[in-house]
């Protein structure tokens, strides 16, 4: 299925190949430049190109493409959910996917790779297995591997991949043992001109961070199960029990892992939690503009609205922006044309105002269109659609383990046209 | 290869002359100046003994190849470590060698033996592995010891070297196809595998060796439908593309009575049960009738789509999508709508996934549009999306357009054309043009919206703008005359090429609406003609010519100089161009006949063009697949097959194990569970999943209404484990106790001999006894029977049958005898009541008056009661359950830590309330300490339920039993009544659900009566709704008469109508004149006193047709249900 992954940074380096059935010479990646220079932005090269005698099927992820090749038939998803995996390993491995992160660790990106998948076809990707296979570097234990000589290959043999349950390492042991969730929802949302809702909704994920020892068998129940709409599991999850009892009942993974993500009921109204007003506005003559923006708490349910950043994509003929903030900074960058404006926490009685002139290229004709804001905040211990745990369970393992639930509202694709 | 490794040595070693160089890795860069001595370097590492040297070497050198670095001359050096024991310098040799075998394949053949010895490791993971790292070494000479090794690992004890046989196959395969029938044999075996492990890669290969054996899945298809749960999620994909290819060679199209049913829709629908009698004669008629009779899905078609609808909810991108195109592609029109929901969530994925969902989404939306159109807003366009998101959601947004939507879509339209981003505002006036033309309405306003847009800054949007109300106005265009005016104006201004083409050719099209316009136009464009781009002259041209022959007079001179002009020209086509049309129009000696046609050429009335989406017909592509997203066939595509016009033999899919014979739901349940343990991993590491699975299988089956819900969960997962075979201690003491019990109830029997039967067989009868609880109801009808029949002839019946019955319960024969525990309790039953001892007034049985006999002793009981309790008539009384009534469990004893609690209803009137089911609880105290004040508390009902509690039990004495009665109104529903029942110590969360048969009471009519009331009911406002027949086969046991209205009696409280003469002599309208026997029953139903009436007609042969009538369409279906199931067996 995956014949080759190769992977390419922003400025056009091949700094990994990896093959999976005969070598493909790396000329291949050619025809990916040629796209990737085609699409200008790295958002806009197709997942799929097509060569001659290939298919490219590539990713863009932390400003690294992730370009696999393709010989046959195959589900384009398949191969891009996989290629996903892998920078989350990366991720999980690491700490975070990079370049720099990719090259420090080559060893073992490549001894993941090999893993991961065989002839093609996933093998591991479960990140207990490959973890139990191939230890995840720690500043200690590079240090003893320099010092030895050993290497972060595990001993023993993967004995999670032959077992039922393969997304749980064997015989883990804590001496304090915690299970925490997070419950974050993100409001989509559209607002038009006049601030009316054109669109919204919520959605959420669970995320958990299990630390417990043994194999225990969790139970999560919901408050209100029937607020969610629609919902997608980790294969941990026991489908029939959520189908009957709306419980999620489960053998959690070891460690960080994304247990659900769900959709909130559509009837529900949203409730957005800000409103903003907005002038901006551009003169024919002069070649400058104004701009006026508010920002306000609307439905909170009594929390603070924190982290609210507002972000404009100024049109190209903004030269430089002259303005006064009355909470927080803002920045203009006058080559990406984004204005940037970070408020911080919002307050009930003075609302925070931006306020001053735009200056523009002379003799352009001013933009037709007012950009539209892209709105970030967070709002801490509240789920915003009212969704609440009730408890959790478990059952198996006799200790009695710590329980967390933190809840936190986000904006997602947050906008408001102008 | 030699000229690949150089290229790549090269590259490799240019980009990484501007890399930072890796802190630990001085082998690479500009340290060591010469490969050569680099080289050296590191063989002299790897020939050194030091285990950590050797690592060092081996991660530098992997390291090289990871950047492309040619690394081949290192090949002996490091060849020689493959038989290293350390486990980490093992693998880092295996990727090199991997990677380098291919081009020295004869040093690579010395690893060979390492990897054989390998194979034969007692660790499975080595044998795993060595098997791994064989077959993929692409050496063309080791492909017998390949095909050797992989034929062993497919009969290996461990699933994960099956699992890895599996993906030797196509390895193997693409190395040397004439190993294609051997391999094909292996797949063979393999498919028959049963652990979830290795089904996901075998289909893997098979797909890729083989995927026109589509004969090798029939034995398999049922096993994979049950696995595909529990597969890993990649396999999961694999495995359901798979199957949609198979089920369309398979199972005859689910939509194929579509136009059908619009047409004669309630002929069709009505008539459906005349036409499906029996089996053979459908198969011989098939053909011909095919069209005219309705569709009936083959169970293993249906089995295929409920199990992979949990998949939606997968994590997996890819899972979704491929359930989602099994949907499109096998579902019937009405259900595929499930996965829209699940589509529309991905796209809140990485943007590669939506742009891969929504060409899908693109595709369905052009069949289903009513599929999304709940989801339109999920579509909007974020000023974020990249662009070809954001084309790809305005392809969709078009696709849903329609009269009731195409407003909001037309505004929100309005908020794209003013984005920056200008291809995607092209691409929104395009998707404009395409509603205004799919949709009539709102052609006009779409036409002005656009000719506003003319007057907009961007050239790229007027230019767009031009050529879509070019296409437009081809539709109407003498309306708009006025448009093409202003059109013709912005000949000044455009400058875009295609639009000044569009113009001058909707100009020279109409140019009779625009006469006095139109010759001015050509004299400005004769004047800038040379400047002109190509496709403009050319459509200068064409207005010259149209209006030479529409207008000479004012436009001879300015044809002749465009022409003159257009001779000279460089480009070849628009000098030929210029020829023909001299030749055409200006009428000289020389020119022939045509001319005389040219106004007929050139004017002709012009088809307009139809605006139709890119993606029309692309869902010939199986959905999902890579071929569907470039819309071109790629390498190694399967074309999904045609629907067959009949289905081939069904059959072929039946196992040897007779698992799936068309049975009821339950039963298959059943089935499953008894299946599990043997498909689960053969490791025995089932473990709680399983275990928990299968639990919450009986979770999802209290759907089905009529199951015993008596018990807590807990004690239901206990009787679960004791039946999956896990031999935990609590189960095995649990187990003997009850078969002390069992053995303590009937001391005096002649079966307490047989009790001390092996402790195995009796294990199994409890098995039995438990299973039989749960299907909960086939075993009335014989208790039914031996209620009426005297106790000792029961107790030998059921002797006799006990000693077979274990036999027969391999079988799977769902009706057995009565089990134990039911048993236990007539007997310890007539022990204690002696007073009202039922088989007292059992006469003789016979089938005249057997039904009026039962209805008589009910009564009488009541009757009785009535008389002995007059006094406590508000304290609900207690009534020992008669022999002929179920027990279902409450509360187990060991969840109730001692305090055992059954009931079972009594169908005595419950006299506090008329509208109340009684039920019968018994409480018995286990404890070696006495319970006190039992009572109810906090019952939680479901709207207009209502609970009358039973009066407080102050004392229950240690080891003592008592009976009281609570009323519940269940509304005429199923549904159960949730309350705890509270010890003085402890709160018992229970619930009682009552099978549909209790919800009734009989009532009393005559045979007139009863074809009157059915009239009425039939003939009612809701003609038809009120009825519902079935055809069955009656069981073997109850072909008689008597046995029927036993079943049926056992099944719900009705009572029969006594009739004349067994034979019909006047026969009713429905069921049509039959002239054997009928039997009709009819009850009012408990809370709403709505008639229900139940008739059974049967026929020569064992047939029968059961039809119930009733007001309640709800409690009519399921109580078809019910007596269906009861008389079948």
């Amino acid at each position: 299925m995956i014949h080759s992954l190769f992977l390419i940074n922003n400025s056009g380096d091949i700094f990994l190949e990896k093959h999976w059935k005969s070598v493909i010479s790396r000329s291949v990646c050619d025809y990916f430049f040629e796209a990737q220079e085609k699409a200008g932005e790295p958002d806009n090269v197709p997942p799929v190109i097509r060569t001659p005698h290939h298919y490219l099927i590539n990713i863009y992820r932390e400003k690294i493409f992730f370009v696999s090749v393709i010989q046959t038939e195959v589900p384009p998803l398949f191969v891009i959910e996989f290629l996903h995996r892998v920078a989350e390993m990366f991720q999980d491995y690491f700490g975070e996917c990079s370049e720099v992160t990719i090259k420090d660790n080559l060893v073992i990106v490549y001894e993941l790779l090999e893993e991961m998948l065989d002839n093609g076809f996933p093998l591991a990707t479960e990140s207990n297995i490959l973890k139990e296979m191939i230890k995840p570097p720690t500043i200690l234990r590079s240090m003893v591997n320099t010092i030895t000589g050993s290497s972060n290959l595990g001993a023993t043999l993967p004995t999670g991949q032959l077992s039922t349950i393969p997304w749980r390492r064997a015989d883990v042991k804590y001496t304090n043992n915690e299970a925490y969730f997070d419950v974050v929802e993100e409001i989509d949302a559209i607002l038009d001109k006049s601030g009316t809702t054109v669109f919204a909704e919520i959605q959420g994920v669970i995320d958990a961070c299990v630390k417990l020892s043994g194999m225990p068998d969790l139970t999560l129940s919901f408050m209100n199960p029937r607020l969610l709409d629609d919902v997608s599991f980790h294969p941990c999850v026991r489908f029939k029990r959520w189908e009957s009892e709306r419980v999620l009942s489960f053998i959690p993974p070891d460690g960080n892992f994304r247990l659900m993500s769900y959709h909130v009921n559509a009837q529900n109204l949203v409730a957005i939690p800000v409103y903003v007003k907005q002038n901006i506005s551009f003169f024919e003559s002069g070649s400058s503009g104004r701009l006026d923006i508010t920002v306000g708490p609307k439905q909170t349910m009594g929390k603070t609205v924190e982290c609210v950043l507002v972000t404009i994509h100024m049109p190209k003929v903004v030269l430089s922006a002259n303005l006064t903030a009355t909470q927080g900074t803002y920045t203009y960058d006058p080559v990406t044309k984004i204005l940037v404006w970070d408020i911080g926490k919002l307050n009930q009685q003075k609302l925070p105002n931006l306020k001053g002139s735009l200056s523009l290229q002379s003799g352009a004709p001013k933009p037709e269109e007012n950009p539209s804001l892209n709105i970030d905040l967070k709002i801490q211990q509240l789920a915003i659609s009212g969704l609440k745990v009730n408890r959790l369970d478990m059952y198996v393992e006799k200790y009695k383990p710590f329980k967390g639930v933190k809840y936190v509202t986000k904006a997602g694709k947050f906008q408001v046209r102008t | 290869m030699s000229t690949t490794s150089a290229f790549n040595d090269e590259k490799g070693g240019s980009s990484s002359a501007g890399e930072p160089e890796y802190g630990h890795d001085p082998a690479s860069g500009g340290i060591f100046s010469s490969d050569y001595k680099r080289h050296d370097d590191l063989k002299e590492m790897l020939d050194s003994n030091k285990d950590s040297l050797k690592l060092e070497a081996m991660k530098r050198i992997v390291a090289m190849i990871a950047r492309g670095k040619n690394a081949s001359d290192l090949f002996p050096a490091v060849v020689k470590n493959v038989a290293c024991k350390n486990i980490e310098v093992k693998k880092l040799v295996y990727v090199y060698l991997v990677r380098y075998a291919e081009e020295q394949q004869d040093l690579a053949l010395l690893s060979i033996s390492t990897f054989q010895r390998g194979l034969k490791d007692p660790n499975q993971l080595i044998r795993a592995s060595a098997l791994r790292v064989l077959s993929s070494i692409r050496v063309t000479i080791i492909v017998p010891i390949m095909m050797l090794a992989i034929k062993e690992a497919a009969s290996d004890m461990s699933p994960y070297v099956r699992k890895t046989a599996a993906h030797a196959i196509p390895k193997l395969y693409s190395l040397d196809p004439e190993q294609k029938d051997q391999l094909i044999e292996v797949i063979e075996k393999l498919l028959a595998d049963k652990t979830t492990l290795v089904a996901g890669s075998v289909v893997m290969a098979f797909e890729e060796v083989c995927p026109e054996r589509i004969d090798l899945i029939h034995k398999n298809y049922r096993k994979l439908c049950n696995l595909l749960i529990d597969v890993e999620e990649w396999g999961q994909v694999v495995i359901i593309n798979m199957l949609t290819r198979y089920a369309r060679t398979q199972f005859l199209n689910p939509n194929i009575n579509e136009s059908l049913l619009e047409e004669g829709g309630e002929k069709a629908f009505y008539g459906s049960d005349d036409e499906d009698d029996d089996d053979e004669e459908k198969k011989a008629e098939a053909a011909a009738l095919a069209k005219r009779k309705p569709y009936v899905m083959d169970p293993d078609h249906r089995l295929l789509l409920r199990n992979t609808k949990p998949l939606l909810q997968s994590r997996n991108a890819a899972v979704v999508m491929a359930v989602a195109q099994l949907y499109f592609h096998l579902a019937p029109k009405a259900e595929v709508g499930v996965i829209a929901k699940a589509l529309v969530r991905l796209m809140r994925s990485h943007s590669e996934v939506q742009y891969v969902v929504l060409q899908n989404v693109a595709t369905m939306t052009i069949k289903r549009r009513g599929m999304f159109e709940p989801y339109l807003k999920s579509f909007y366009i974020r000023s974020t999306d990249p662009t070809q998101i954001k084309i790809l959601k305005l392809e969709v947004l078009t696709n849903l357009a329609n009269e009731t939507n195409i407003s909001t879509i037309l505004r929100e339209f309005q908020t794209y054309i003013k984005s920056m981003d200008k291809d995607f505002v092209a691409a929104t006036i395009q998707a404009i043009g395409r509603c205004a033309t799919n949709i009539g309405e709102v052609r006009d306003t779409c036409l002005n919206g656009l000719v506003q847009l003319l007057s907009n800054r961007d050239e790229l949007v007027v230019a767009e703008s031009v050529v879509v109300i070019k296409k437009l106005l081809q539709m109407q265009p003498e309306q708009h005359s006025d448009i093409i005016k202003h059109m013709a104006k912005l000949t000044d201004n455009i400058q875009v090429p295609m639009a000044r083409a569009s113009i001058l050719w909707l100009i020279g099209e109409y140019c009779e609406h625009v006469p006095k316009i139109a010759p001015d136009v050509l004299r400005k464009m004769a004047k800038s003609f040379t400047n002109e781009e190509d496709i403009v002259k050319l459509q200068i041209l064409n207005l010259a010519a149209k209006l030479y022959l529409t207008n000479s007079k004012q436009t001879k001179l300015l044809t002749q100089y465009v022409l003159n002009l257009a001779k000279y020209d460089q480009n070849y086509d628009i000098r030929d161009r210029a020829r023909f049309i001299r030749q055409l129009i200006v009428p000289t000696d020389k020119s022939g006949a045509l001319s005389k046609y040219a106004k007929k050429l050139f004017l002709a009335l012009k088809p307009a063009p139809v605006l139709e989406s890119p993606f029309k017909d692309r869902d010939h592509f199986q959905l999902g697949s890579l071929s569907h997203l470039l819309n071109a066939k790629a390498g190694g595509y399967q074309e999904l097959p045609d629907w067959p016009e009949s289905a081939p033999d069904p059959s072929v899919r039946n196992v040897e194990v007779p698992e799936w014979t068309k049975c009821t739901s339950r039963k298959e349940r059943k089935e499953k569970k008894v299946e599990k343990p043997f498909y689960s991993d053969s490791e025995g590491e089932s473990g709680p999943t399983e275990s928990a699975d299968s639990e919450s299988d009986t979770g999802s089956g209290s759907e089905s209404g009529s199951e015993e819900s008596g018990s807590g969960s807990e004690s239901e997962e206990s009787e679960e484990e004791s039946e999956s075979e896990e031999e935990e201690e609590d189960e095995e003491d649990e187990r003997t106790k009850k078969k002390k019990k069992i053995e303590k109830s009937k001391p005096k029997k002649p079966e307490s001999a047989e009790s001390d039967q092996s402790s195995g067989e009796e294990q199994k009868r409890n098995r039995k006894v438990v299973k039989e609880r749960r299907s909960g109801s086939e075993s009335e009808s014989e208790e039914e029977s031996e209620s009426e029949s005297s106790e000792s002839e029961s107790e030998s019946e059921e002797e006799s049958e006990s000693d077979t019955d274990i036999k027969k319960k391999k079988k799977a024969a769902p009706s057995k005898p009565p089990p134990k525990q039911t048993k236990k309790e007539s007997k310890k039953e007539t022990k204690e009541m002696s007073l009202l001892d039922l088989d007292d007034f059992d006469p003789t049985p016979s089938p005249q008056v057997t039904p009026v006999n039962n209805f008589l002793s009910s009564s009488l009981v009541a009757d009785l009661e009535g008389l002995s309790l007059t006094d406590t008539v508000l304290a609900p009384t207690t009534i020992a359950p008669s022999s002929s009534v179920r027990m279902y469990e409450l509360l187990h004893r060991i969840t109730g830590e001692g305090l055992a609690v059954e009931y079972c209803f009594s169908r005595q009137p419950f006299s506090p309330d008329p509208h109340m089911v009684a039920v019968q609880i018994q409480f018995t105290n286990n404890t070696s300490s006495e319970s006190k004040s039992l009572h109810i508390e906090d019952p939680k009902l479901q709207s207009g339920m209502r609970i009358k509690e039973f009066p407080e039990i102050e004392l229950l004495p240690a080891g003592e039993s008592v009976n009281v009665v609570m009323g519940i109104d269940f509304c005429d529903s199923t549904q159960a009544a949730n309350f705890q029942l509270c010890t003085h110590t402890r709160k018992f969360f229970v619930s009682i659900q009552p099978p549909v048969g209790e919800l009734m009471v009989p009532a009393f009519l005559t045979e007139n009566e009863f074809k009157k009331e059915q009239e009425t009911l039939l003939h009612g406002q809701l003609m038809g709704m009120n009825e519902i027949s079935e055809k069955l086969n009656l069981g073997e046991k109850c072909q008689s008469d008597h046995a029927i209205v036993e079943r049926v009696t056992a099944k719900a409280n009705l009572s029969r109508v006594p009739c004349g003469s067994e034979k019909e002599n006047s026969p009713p309208l429905p069921p049509p004149p039959v002239s054997s026997p009928v039997s009709r029953f009819a009850g009012k139903t408990v809370s709403s006193g709505s008639l229900v009436l139940v008739t059974v007609a049967r026929k020569e042969g064992g047939g029968a047709q059961l039809t119930v009538n009733c007001e309640k369409m709800v409690i009519g279906t399921m109580l078809v249900k019910d007596i269906l199931q009861a008389l079948t067996q």
